[in-house]
C-alpha cells in the first residue's frame, strides 16, 4: 500500500509519502469481520506464516498461524504489516530521501510505537475493515497491540499483547543502548551513511544482535543447549577463538543477523521500543487508557522471560482491572525465556485458541477445534528470536 | 446463646426472602453450591468468581442468569480451561491480586470453599466487600458434627467429604465454624444479609439458630455486605 500524503508522527515532523509491505493469509469474509491483524516484533517482518524471501526459513509464526492452528487461516484472515521504520518493505531509513535522491539514513525522522500503529491504521482503512476481530503480537508486536487497543477502541473486538509492557523499562533500554552504541562505534557505520560509501557496519550490527540475543533466551535454555560444551577438539585453544559452543552460536546469530537486517532501522525501532511509555499519553495513568474499553484483552506472559518479565504483565492487568475492562491473563511455564512466544508452547497455543475461539462465538464467526502441529517437527529455534 | 448468635439471628428474621431466589432452575445438574449461589445473585450483574477453578460456575451463571463475568484463579491449568470457555479469568491469588480492583467494582464477589485457603482469612474477607457491593462465601464448616466427634472419639484430624484430604496434604490452614466466621464478620465490619447451611441432605436450609446450624452445617454459605453502621470497636 502506498500512502501518499504525509503523515504527521509523535515528533512532531511530518513523513510520506509512505510506502507499507503486508502479507495476508487466509480470505476476508463479506463483512470484513473475520480480519486478525499480527503485530511483529523488533527485527521479525510481515513473512508470518511463509517461507521468508531473504533467509528462506519457515515464517517466524508459522506454528501459530495456519489451518488448524490458534490463528486459524479457514476462518480468520491473517494480516501482517512491516513496521514503520524497518528493512522489509515499509518506508524507513534504508529508503531514498525524496527531497535529497539519498538514502535517508539519519535523516530519517524518529518514529514511535504509535506512529507504527498510525500506519497500520492507514493499511486497515485501506482495507474497509471497520473492526478488527483481534490484534495479536508479542514483545514490541505486543506494544503495538497496547497502542492500538488504548488509542482505537472501537476498530479492535480483542486483544492478545503477549510477552510485552506498557513501557520499556531501564534495563531494556540499556540492553538496547549496548547495542546502538557498538553499531554506531562500527567505522562502517560512517555515520549511518554507509549505503552510500558501500559498506555494512557488519561488525557492530553483529555484537548489537549477539547481546540482544542473550536477552532473549534464559539461563537455563543457554543451559540445556549449551552447557560449557566446547567446539569441535573438544580442549581449550588457550586463545580468543570460539571455544565454547555457546560463543560459536552468538557469533552465527550475529553474522547471520546482518545478511537479513539494516543497522540504521535497529537504531530506529530499537529507539522506538524505548520511548514507548502508554501511561504517559494518559496523565501518567496506565488505567486512563483503557476507560470505557468494550475490548476483550487477554495477556499473556512466560515464566522464564526476564525482559519482559510477568510483573509488567501483571501491571497491565491491573491497570485494565481499574478501568473494569474484559480481561484474562495467564501466565504460561516455559524455560525459553523471552523468546517463549514463538516457540511450540502447547499451554500457550489452548490458551490462544481458547481466547479466539470464545471471542469468535461471541462475534459470531465460525468456531473449530485445534489441530496441533506434528510434535515430531524440529523447533527451528535458531532462527526464531525477535 | 451469644451476642455474636443474636446479632445475625436478629437480622435474618428481619429479611425478607427474595421470590426471585425461589425461581426453579432448568434440567441442568449443577452442584448444590452452584445453584445456591445463583439464587442469592440476581440476574445481569457483575460478578468476580475468586478461585474460579475451570470457569463451570461463571459459565452456569453466565448462561442460567446472564451476569457478566469475570474470574480469577490460582492454577494455570484452571485459567486455561476457562479461558477456553470463552470466560474472561486473571490468574492470580486472592492473597495478594484482589488489591488490584477497584471499590464497588462487582456486584457480587464469589469466594466458594476458599476462605479456608488463603493465607489471610480477614483481609481477603475485607477486600471481597470493598471490591463487591456483596459477597458470597462458603466453606467447610469445622463446627460440623462428624467433624467434632471424628476430633472428640477418634483423637485425629478429621477427614470427611468436605475435608477430604489429611492434614499433612490438605491446602486448609484456616479453618473456621460458623460460629467464627459469624464473629469474624462482626469484626470486619460485614453484614450478614443471608446464611444457609448445606447439612447431611441435600437441601439448603436458612439458618435460624446460629449454635444449631454449627452442628449441623457441613458447609455454611453467606451473602455478605459491608456494613453501613459504624465498625464496632
Amino acid at each position: 500500500m502506498a500512502h501518499t500524503e504525509a503523515l504527521k508522527l509523535d515528533s512532531g515532523l511530518h513523513l510520506g509519502p509512505i510506502t507499507v509491505a503486508y502479507q495476508c493469509y487466509g480470505t476476508l469474509n463479506a463483512d470484513k469481520s473475520n480480519a486478525i491483524l499480527v503485530c511483529h516484533a523488533l527485527t521479525l517482518d510481515q513473512f508470518v506464516a511463509e517461507t521468508h524471501p531473504m533467509t528462506g526459513r519457515p515464517g517466524w509464526w508459522s506454528y501459530m498461524v495456519g489451518p488448524g492452528l490458534p490463528l486459524d487461516t479457514e476462518r480468520y484472515c491473517i494480516i501482517c504489516a512491516n513496521v514503520l521504520g524497518s528493512c522489509m518493505g515499509t518506508t524507513g531509513p534504508r529508503d531514498v530521501n525524496p527531497e535529497t535522491g539519498a538514502p535517508w539514513a539519519l535523516d530519517f525522522p524518529m518514529v514511535t510505537v504509535g506512529d507504527m500503529v498510525r500506519v497500520q491504521k492507514l493499511l486497515i482503512d485501506h482495507l474497509g475493515i471497520d473492526q478488527l476481530f483481534a490484534v495479536v503480537g508479542g514483545s514490541m508486536g505486543g506494544m503495538q497491540v497496547l497502542e492500538w487497543a488504548a488509542k482505537y477502541p472501537e476498530r479492535v473486538f480483542a486483544a492478545i499483547p503477549i510477552a510485552t509492557a506498557a513501557h520499556h523499562t531501564a534495563q531494556n533500554i540499556a540492553f538496547h543502548e549496548v547495542g546502538r552504541q557498538a553499531i554506531m562505534a562500527d567505522p562502517d557505520w560512517a555515520g549511518g551513511r554507509y549505503l552510500e560509501q558501500g559498506t555494512v557496519p557488519r561488525r557492530g550490527l553483529a555484537v548489537a544482535r549477539m547481546t540482544a540475543h542473550v536477552t532473549y533466551l534464559s539461563e537455563s535454555a543457554l543451559h540445556q543447549k549449551f552447557g560449557r560444551k566446547l567446539q569441535a577438539g573438544n580442549s581449550l585453544s588457550f586463545g580468543f577463538d570460539a571455544d565454547f559452543q555457546v560463543e560459536s552460536y552468538l557469533r552465527y546469530q550475529g553474522s547471520s543477523f546482518v545478511d537479513r537486517f539494516d543497522a540504521n532501522s535497529y537504531l530506529y525501532i530499537t529507539r522506538a521500543m524505548d520511548y514507548f511509555d502508554l501511561a504517559a499519553d494518559y496523565g501518567g495513568v496506565l488505567a486512563n487508557a483503557f476507560l470505557g474499553s468494550k475490548v476483550r484483552y487477554c495477556v499473556v506472559s512466560f515464566t522464564s522471560d526476564w525482559l519482559f518479565p510477568t510483573s509488567e504483565a501483571k501491571t497491565i492487568v491491573h491497570a485494565l482491572n481499574a478501568a473494569a475492562a474484559d480481561v484474562s491473563f495467564v501466565e504460561i511455564r516455559s524455560d525459553k525465556g523471552h523468546d517463549s512466544f514463538l516457540l511450540r508452547e502447547f499451554e500457550f497455543f489452548e490458551t490462544l485458541h481458547g481466547f479466539l475461539n470464545g471471542c469468535a462465538e461471541i462475534k459470531g464467526l465460525p468456531v473449530a477445534h485445534l489441530r496441533l502441529p506434528d510434535p515430531c517437527a524440529p523447533d527451528h529455534t535458531d532462527d526464531r528470536v525477535t | 446463646m451469644s451476642a455474636v448468635g443474636e446479632g445475625i439471628e436478629q437480622r435474618l428474621a428481619a429479611a425478607e426472602p427474595n421470590p426471585q431466589r425461589q425461581t426453579a432452575r432448568g434440567a441442568h445438574v449443577v452442584r448444590g453450591d452452584f445453584r445456591l449461589i445463583a439464587d442469592m445473585i440476581e440476574s445481569g450483574s457483575r460478578v468476580l468468581d475468586v478461585g474460579c477453578s475451570d470457569g463451570a460456575l461463571l459459565e452456569y451463571l453466565a448462561r442460567e442468569h446472564d451476569i457478566v463475568g469475570r474470574g480469577m484463579e490460582l492454577s494455570q491449568a484452571g485459567v486455561n480451561a476457562s479461558v477456553s470457555r470463552g470466560l474472561s479469568v486473571v490468574q492470580g491469588n486472592a492473597d495478594t491480586d484482589l488489591v488490584d480492583y477497584p471499590d464497588g467494582a462487582f456486584d457480587y464477589v464469589v469466594l466458594s470453599q476458599t476462605l479456608q485457603a488463603t493465607h489471610d482469612p480477614r483481609k481477603v474477607m475485607e477486600q471481597l466487600v470493598r471490591i463487591g457491593r456483596h459477597a458470597i462465601v462458603s466453606f467447610p464448616n469445622f463446627g460440623y458434627w462428624r467433624v467434632r466427634l471424628r476430633l472428640l472419639f477418634a483423637g485425629r484430624m478429621p477427614v470427611t467429604p468436605s475435608l477430604p484430604d489429611h492434614w499433612f496434604e490438605t491446602q486448609n490452614i484456616h479453618l473456621c465454624t460458623i460460629l467464627d466466621f459469624v464473629e469474624l464478620c462482626q469484626r470486619c465490619g460485614i453484614d450478614i444479609e443471608r446464611a444457609l447451611i448445606l447439612g447431611d441432605g441435600e437441601e439448603a436450609r436458612e439458618i435460624n439458630n446460629l449454635w444449631k446450624a454449627n452442628w449441623l452445617g457441613r458447609n455454611g454459605m453467606f451473602l455478605l455486605q459491608r456494613s453501613r453502621r459504624p465498625e464496632p470497636g
